[in-house]
């Protein structure tokens, strides 16, 4: 290795190193008995460890409550979104139907309009209909997605064409094309799509914040700031567990699958 | 297959549908109650014309927001797009010799866009904490005096923009390594017979050359998410200390869903749009004027 | 003719697998050398060894007396042109044209922009450099397009952007990577055409690589013929089709592949034939008529092929051997399944022993 490389080796490990310290300060202090975390003898590494603040945070507050909300309003979201998006995105790209351009236009022109553009109406309209602080106030907006749309209709159209019309021959509905045929055909763009979804809105913090005042409804991100404000400083450990139990569902999702979800985070990268 | 409009309807309509009620609509209403003092919870409203466009940018409230979103946007643009092409530089020529390494260093690197931005938020807090936090600790290790990054109101705009910078890098890194392995290796070849010597000319002659397109879309994504910061700003310093972090987003979340002011905070969202309508603007005319090489 | 550029008992690996193995070549002063082998038989290696993109495992690189083993492709002075041409497609056809010279003539601070408006020296240099691009633009009709980008090219436009870009500054010698393979029929008869006149006019020594044998055989003074990662046989077209070395380069080289008469089996057509594998190309079988000829090979027409200018017959001969005929003119065909006597055309036989290598045979 020649003085240049190993220099550009140090500089790059380096960084890594800084882009990884507030991860390592969270779980380490999260790993810090009570105090330790408390002396003027601040250090990077727990000197003795404990699991304490996992089960305070696991037992005596509301972070299970908050993971599982997180589920519900993630899950709830793609399930949704796939329904209704699969079959119009499949339409799109293998049916001539009057207002298919108008309709494709308008998901192009849908794409340029991010979520915060829309949020004071939607947030009247449900209040007008008394859905809000639900968990369909959570859900229900995100049902609309121009991205997935463009990003399955692309998808579709690479299905070949006569591949559709053999379908067809062989007796199958519309409907069946779109689920068992285009779907999982799509399937490395539905997943790309799907990694993208639950990322955004297992991460939101916008769309919670304005859309449920109830703690009990608070999605992983809303509820950490629930958590920290009650606490008031007393309790770092269980907090800095709490961000770390809420992180690591797709922080290991990342590592199991990281080529899928690099590409799904970047290859969407239009919006985000 | 007897009544095709009936199997259409059953296919598109209910994406149609949501596209409409929840995209069209709400477009369309914003831009009504732009130009209105509408307060949620209010019987009525009356037109006020650009009034709320003028407060915004007449205010030195309103200025101030858009001031520090683009100061933000400043720091953060230039900064996070430059380190992301040196890590994806230094970890492409990295892969051909060391690609555990590379690979590995890549997921570091990747780790905060998959992460939750509010939980890291609140660790980047603890980590910052005045006498807590290991930042001070270190820095009166060293001689240095800590600071008060969060709570000063010289300082916590641009802690703000480290913390941006941090969760970025890695996002444009990823897409820049996507640049760097679609340039064919015989240019590189070809710049070495026509008497490339360096890396340095290497890179000027090819390199930067061809990820011409892929740093534009680099500049734009990033110029639209920093327009768009708030959960940093919600989690840390809810716009303060006295504004000092006030951000565009965050100016229209407090105005319309803590103030209610459903009117000011509609005109916010619409210059809010307007400016990444702007940023698309400017993406489609530079790839027509040239950086597509056709 | 003195050796220009010069490959000595060069081996390349990568792996464990060596891609070339102990290659010696010559390209001399002025001539036309064509490397011809089918693919993957290590062409494109050595051509990336001579142009210094690579560097051998053994062996060493001569570019005149001086070895250049160890030095990069910048620091040789040999002209490329690639197969996919590689032009940058971000510079116009003009700025193309000016990069060998640029960055050979031009420090890297004399390269910024705006450099000229603050240096007579830079300006001088610019006003050779375009003096020259202009001159190698009008010998191959690139005049007009100088200001387009390579996207706006046709294939053929290309390619001569390609070769201009590799002429415009003297090289010691010029490689061609498969410089018709991108082009379509017609217009790779032409280019044939138009490389050998480029050859005449610059003197350079020319070394073209290549997987069709036509292209070698029509444009080169010398072909090197290379299988397996080694060279054959080295010689002149003619040599390389009337007297192939070995059995793999005659069954390479010919419209048609070499028929191979097993030991024993073409006892009939000579005497050798009892001890050694006789070939012969389809092209110089023909039909025996009542007894005219010394030598017959009895057969039986399995199939008849009808191509218009020529007809292939396919026939079942001695020892089970199946063999091509291709006749000519107006040759009355036989007719499928009939018996017939064979004959070879005088002093077209070739001999091959165990080993594969070429023995001569008694007239």
């Amino acid at each position: 290795m020649t003085p240049a490389r190993l220099l550009s080796l140090g500089l790059l490990s380096l960084g890594a190193a800084m882009v990884l310290l507030p991860f390592v300060w969270m779980v380490s202090v999260s790993l810090k008995p009570h105090a330790e975390i408390f002396t003027t003898d601040v250090r990077l590494l727990p000197r003795s460890f404990t699991l304490q603040n996992y089960w305070h945070a696991l037992t005596e507050t509301a972070i299970p409550r908050y993971l599982m909300n997180g589920a519900i309003v993630t899950g709830g979201i793609l399930a949704l979104q796939l329904l209704v998006t699969v079959p119009c995105a499949y339409a799109l790209a293998h049916r001539t139907f009057p207002g298919r351009q108008v309709l494709f236009g308008s998901v192009v022109a849908a794409l340029l309009v991010p979520f915060h553009v829309t949020a004071i109406p939607i947030f009247l309209g449900l209040a007008w209909v008394g859905w809000l602080n639900t968990y369909t106030a959570l859900i229900l907006p995100f049902i609309a997605t121009a991205f997935g749309l463009f990003l399955l209709r692309q998808a579709f159209a690479q299905i070949p064409g006569e591949l559709v019309d053999a379908a067809r021959v062989d007796g199958m509905s519309e409907m069946g094309i779109a689920w068992r045929i285009a779907f999982p055909l799509g399937l490395p763009t539905v997943i790309a799509f799907s990694i993208f979804s639950v990322t955004a809105h297992w991460n939101d913090l916008f769309w919670p914040l304005i859309a449920t005042t109830d703690s009990a409804l608070a999605t992983p991100p809303r509820g950490i700031l629930f958590f920290r404000d009650e606490e008031s400083g007393d309790d770092v450990g269980p907090l800095m567990a709490g961000a770390t139990l809420i992180t690591a569902p797709l922080i290991l999702g990342f590592l199991l699958a990281q080529k899928r979800f690099t590409q799904g985070l970047a290859s969407t990268g239009l919006k985000r | 297959m007897t009544r095709p409009w009936l199997t259409n309807l059953l296919l598109v309509g209910p994406a149609a549908l949501a596209v409409a009620l929840f995209i069209f609509l709400p477009v369309a209403v914003v831009f009504v109650l732009a130009f209105t003092d509408y307060l949620i919870g209010a019987p009525s409203a009356t037109w006020v014309g650009l009034e709320n466009f003028q407060q915004l940018l007449g205010s030195r409230l309103g200025r101030n927001a858009l001031i520090n979103t683009l100061v933000y946007a400043a720091i953060v643009i230039p900064a996070s797009v430059g380190l992301g092409l040196i890590v994806a530089l230094g970890l492409h020529s990295l892969a051909t010799r060391l690609p555990r390494i590379a690979t590995l260093l890549q997921t570091v690197y990747f780790l905060p866009v998959a992460a939750t931005l509010v939980a890291m938020a609140v660790a980047w807090q603890m980590l910052l904490h005045p006498s807590l936090g290991l930042v001070n600790t270190w820095l009166s290790a060293l001689g240095l005096s800590g600071q008060q990054w969060l709570t000063d109101r010289d300082i916590v705009l641009f802690t703000l923009a480290l913390i941006g910078i941090w969760q970025t890098v890695g996002y444009n890194m990823v897409l820049f390594l996507a640049g760097l392995s679609a340039i064919p290796a015989t240019l590189y070849d070809a710049a070495a017979v026509d008497g490339a010597k360096g890396g340095w000319t290497r890179f000027w002659t090819v390199t930067w050359p061809m990820l011409g397109p892929t740093t534009l879309f680099v500049l734009i994504v990033t110029a639209a998410n920093t327009f768009r910061v708030f959960e940093t700003v919600a989690t840390l310093t809810e716009g303060g200390p006295a504004f000092a972090s006030d951000t565009i987003v965050y100016a229209l979340y407090r105005e319309g869903f803590v103030y209610f002011k459903a009117g000011y905070a509609s005109a916010i969202t619409v210059v809010f749009f307007a400016a990444l309508l702007l940023l698309t603007a400017i993406q489609i005319l530079l790839i027509e004027r040239r950086v597509h090489y056709r | 003719m003195r050796p220009i550029l010069s490959l000595r008992h060069v081996t390349k690996r990568f792996g464990e697998t060596a891609a070339v193995q102990d290659v010696s070549l010559d390209l001399k002063e002025g001539e036309f050398l064509a490397l011809l082998g089918p693919s993957g038989c290590g062409k494109s290696t050595c051509l990336r060894l001579l142009a210094g993109l690579d560097r051998p495992s053994a062996g060493h690189v001569q570019l005149g007396h001086r070895d250049v083993t160890k030095l990069g492709a910048a620091e040789r002075n040999i002209a490329l042109m690639f197969q996919s041409y590689a032009l940058y497609p971000h510079l116009t056809v003009y700025q193309n044209i000016a990069m060998p010279l640029r960055l050979r003539s031009l420090t890297v601070m004399q390269r910024l922009p705006g450099a000229a408006l603050l240096s007579v020296q830079v300006r001088g240099v610019l006003s050779d450099i375009d003096t020259n691009v202009r001159a190698v633009a009008d010998m191959l009709g690139l005049t007009d397009l100088l200001g387009r980008k390579p996207g706006q090219l046709s294939g053929g436009q290309q390619q001569r952007a390609a070769l201009a870009r590799a002429l415009v500054r003297a090289p010691s010698a010029f490689l061609l990577d498969e410089p018709l393979s991108n082009l379509d029929i017609q217009l790779r008869a032409e280019t044939r055409e138009e490389i050998k006149a480029l050859h005449r006019r610059t003197g350079y020594p020319f070394l073209v690589v290549t997987h069709d044998q036509a292209d070698a055989l029509s444009m080169a003074d010398r072909v090197a013929v290379m299988m397996a990662g080694r060279i054959s046989q080295v010689g002149t077209p003619h040599a390389i089709y009337h007297t192939p070395a070995t059995r793999e380069v005659a069954q390479f080289i010919g419209q048609h592949r070499m028929n191979i008469l097993p030991r024993g089996a073409g006892g009939a057509l000579h005497p050798a034939g009892a001890k050694l594998d006789l070939g012969v190309r389809p092209e110089h079988l023909a039909v025996c008529h009542a007894g005219t000829c010394e030598a017959r090979l009895p057969a039986t027409v399995e199939s008849i092929s009808f191509q218009g200018d020529e007809t292939l017959v396919r026939v079942r001969g001695p020892g089970d051997a199946s063999l091509l005929m291709v006749l000519r003119g107006a040759d009355a065909p036989p007719e499928q399944g009939a018996s017939l006597h064979l004959t070879a055309v005088p002093g077209a036989l070739h001999a091959f022993g165990e080993d594969g290598d070429r023995r001569e045979l008694a007239a």
